[in-house]
């Protein structure tokens, strides 16, 4: 197992560097310097600039530099806000980005497993129907159709919550919401059909046969193996709340790093833009490692392939 | 030949009974109809110009003249909503063509060839699945503009890995098959086995993943757009009436109503009939497993 693991981190590597890469390059192909828009800049203050960042030397030592740097952990300055390193940045707005993708992925989790489960359990009535409607409705309604949509109604028209912000605990309720439905009606759906596949098993049968209560057979041995498929999408969903949070973030005007990012992009933050990247992928490569080690501990099967 | 070819209607004709009696599937195919329908004879469809403006009236309530109403610039909204609709399924259409152009050629091949090669392809697919790729299609916007044509393209490269994937799995399973083996066994060229035998058997599948495909390019392109960073104004999509409608929900809420639930109808169809046709289509998931 711990070969397992150890061969599974190794392999993020390589992933990483080529995310780098691609967008390190991709990044200095664009057309004009991060500095071209403020037209006031002499053009020696100009080379002063490029200087300072660097940005007078050779592609491929800007390219080692950065990777060194990067190595330290350092992501070097902001352009945008000169005062302040990407690292600082990050430090202020990924606690609130944490906070507000772990609670989307409770809330989808949780909604998730209970409406699959319930709907499981007697297909085809109206127990089944009306969950997978809901989840149905919560593929069909993105999050930025779905977060105005709640402002519109339980923010503006019923007062219940703020339209925006990030400082009380009522605030996080749209957010996560909006953010979490449509991976509770993927998660709905994933446990619902996996649920319907695993009932049938011979096992199944045999803990019935052996008298256990149903609330054993259902929860302690078919969602055993049914929530198999639900883990191994943690990964791909990890990464959809992390780019959904660019929007959510934006629609509630939450101080984290989703919206940093969409405010980056516009100003053509190159640096700011690269840093939250590399921080992104490292997120997203981490947490698939340990989805599939998570995996290969539940299902022994899994080790032997890898 | 013509021993083969009655078999195979009957499989497309039996599809097509069964897609039918799926009332889900058929009421999204008649409304995805109706809304290709609209946003292709838009301009013919309303007496306005999608960019064409009124300050005196501004925002209006839906009435006689503007049915939906009329943006904060006095542009009428059904006008940019059809207009919309183009840009849409136009990137939806053509993203998705970009990966079925890529996507199905390298799952066929890495599938038919197998071994090493196959595991090297594969391997490539499986990185850059790992990759936050919307993540690297902003980035692409951001770089090189936003444009329309790089748009396609970008969507379009993320989607292909999907489709290689499901391709794959397929022409492993039929490379076994006898009929294959009797085209190896007649001296067939690989291009010839691919293109004239293997890839009309998984037409099927392709067709299925193709239609859950769109939606999925669709939303990409409405997410990029919402947040700016996709189709630019005066141009019309329903990422940008949405983001629109959302600024002003306040005291405008039907800007934002109407976009919004046209999208998620549009969704709802693309997916009823998507599900409909892999039940209908695909024989792992037809009867009674859905």
């Amino acid at each position: 197992m711990i070969k397992f693991i150890l061969k599974r981190f190794f392999e993020l590597i390589p992933v990483l560097l080529i995310s780098i890469t691609v967008v390190f390059f991709l990044i200095r192909l664009a057309p004009g310097g991060p500095f071209t828009s403020e037209k006031s800049f002499t053009p020696e203050a100009m080379a002063r600039l490029n200087e300072h960042y660097g940005l007078d030397k050779p592609i491929m030592v800007q390219y080692g530099d950065y990777l060194l740097n990067l190595l330290k952990g350092d992501l070097g300055p902001s352009f945008q806000y000169p005062s302040r390193t990407v690292n600082d940045i990050i430090r202020e707005s990924f606690p609130v980005s944490l906070e507000l993708g772990a609670l989307a992925m409770l809330f989808a989790l949780i909604v998730g497993l209970l409406a699959g489960i319930v709907a499981s359990l007697k297909p085809n009535t109206v127990q089944d129907h009306l969950p997978m409607g809901l989840a149905m409705t919560g593929i069909c309604m993105p999050s930025f159709v779905l977060g105005p949509l709640l402002i519109l109604i339980f923010a503006l028209w019923f007062k219940w919550f703020n339209a925006s912000g990030w400082e009380l605990p009522i605030d996080r309720v749209l957010p996560v919401i909006t953010l979490g439905a449509s991976y509770a009606a993927y998660i709905a759906r994933l446990t619902r059909g996996s649920m319907l596949e695993t009932l049938p098993a011979d096992f199944i049968r045999t803990a019935r046969a052996k008298g256990l209560s149903e609330t054993v057979v259902i929860y302690k041995h078919t969602l055993k193996n049914a929530i198999l498929p639900v883990i191994s999408y943690l990964g791909p969903a990890t990464a959809g709340i992390i780019t959904g949070s660019f929007v959510v973030e934006s629609i509630f005007n939450i101080p984290g790093m989703g919206r940093m990012f969409v405010l980056a992009a516009f100003n053509r933050d190159y640096t700011l833009i690269m840093g939250l990247v590399v921080f992104f992928a490292l997120l997203v490569v981490v947490f698939n490692a340990l989805v599939d080690i998570l995996l290969g501990l539940l299902n022994p099967k899994l080790r032997m392939h890898a | 030949m013509s021993t083969t070819k009655p078999a195979k209607n009957s499989l497309w004709a039996d599809s097509w009974k069964q897609l039918r009696k799926n009332k889900a599937a058929v009421t999204g195919l008649i409304i995805l109809i109706i809304l290709i329908a609209a946003s292709v004879l838009a301009p013919w469809l309303t007496p306005y110009s999608y960019e064409q403006q009124d300050l005196a009236l501004g925002a209006s309530k839906p009435s006689f003249a503007h049915i939906l109403g009329t943006d904060i610039k006095g542009r009428d909204l059904l006008t940019r909503l059809l207009y919309g609709g183009r840009t849409s399924f136009l990137v939806g259409f053509c993203a998705t063509a970009v990966s079925l152009l890529i996507g199905v050629p390298y799952g066929a091949l890495s599938g038919y060839v197998g071994g090493r090669t196959d595991s090297v392809m594969m391997r490539f697919v499986d990185i850059l699945y790992t990759m936050p790729f919307t993540i690297l299609v902003i980035i692409l916007m951001v770089v090189f503009g936003r444009n329309i044509l790089l748009l396609f393209g970008a969507i379009g490269a993320i989607q292909w890995l999907v489709m290689a994937r499901i391709i794959r799995g397929q022409v492993m399973a039929l490379r076994q098959q006898a009929f294959v083996e009797a085209a190896i066994a007649l001296g067939a060229s690989r291009t010839r086995i691919i293109f004239k035998h293997i890839i009309p058997n998984v037409l099927g599948i392709i067709i299925v993943y193709t239609t859950l495909t769109i939606p999925h390019v669709m939303l990409m392109e409405t997410f990029l757009s919402f947040l700016g960073l996709g189709i630019q104004p005066p141009m019309s999509s329903w990422g940008l009436l949405i983001k629109d409608g959302a600024d002003v929900m306040e005291t405008y809420p039907w800007l934002l109503i109407s976009p919004a639930l046209v999208f998620s109808i549009t969704l709802f169809s693309m997916n009823f009939l998507g599900d409909g046709l892999r039940d209908a289509l695909d024989p792992r998931f037809s009867k009674g497993r859905s």
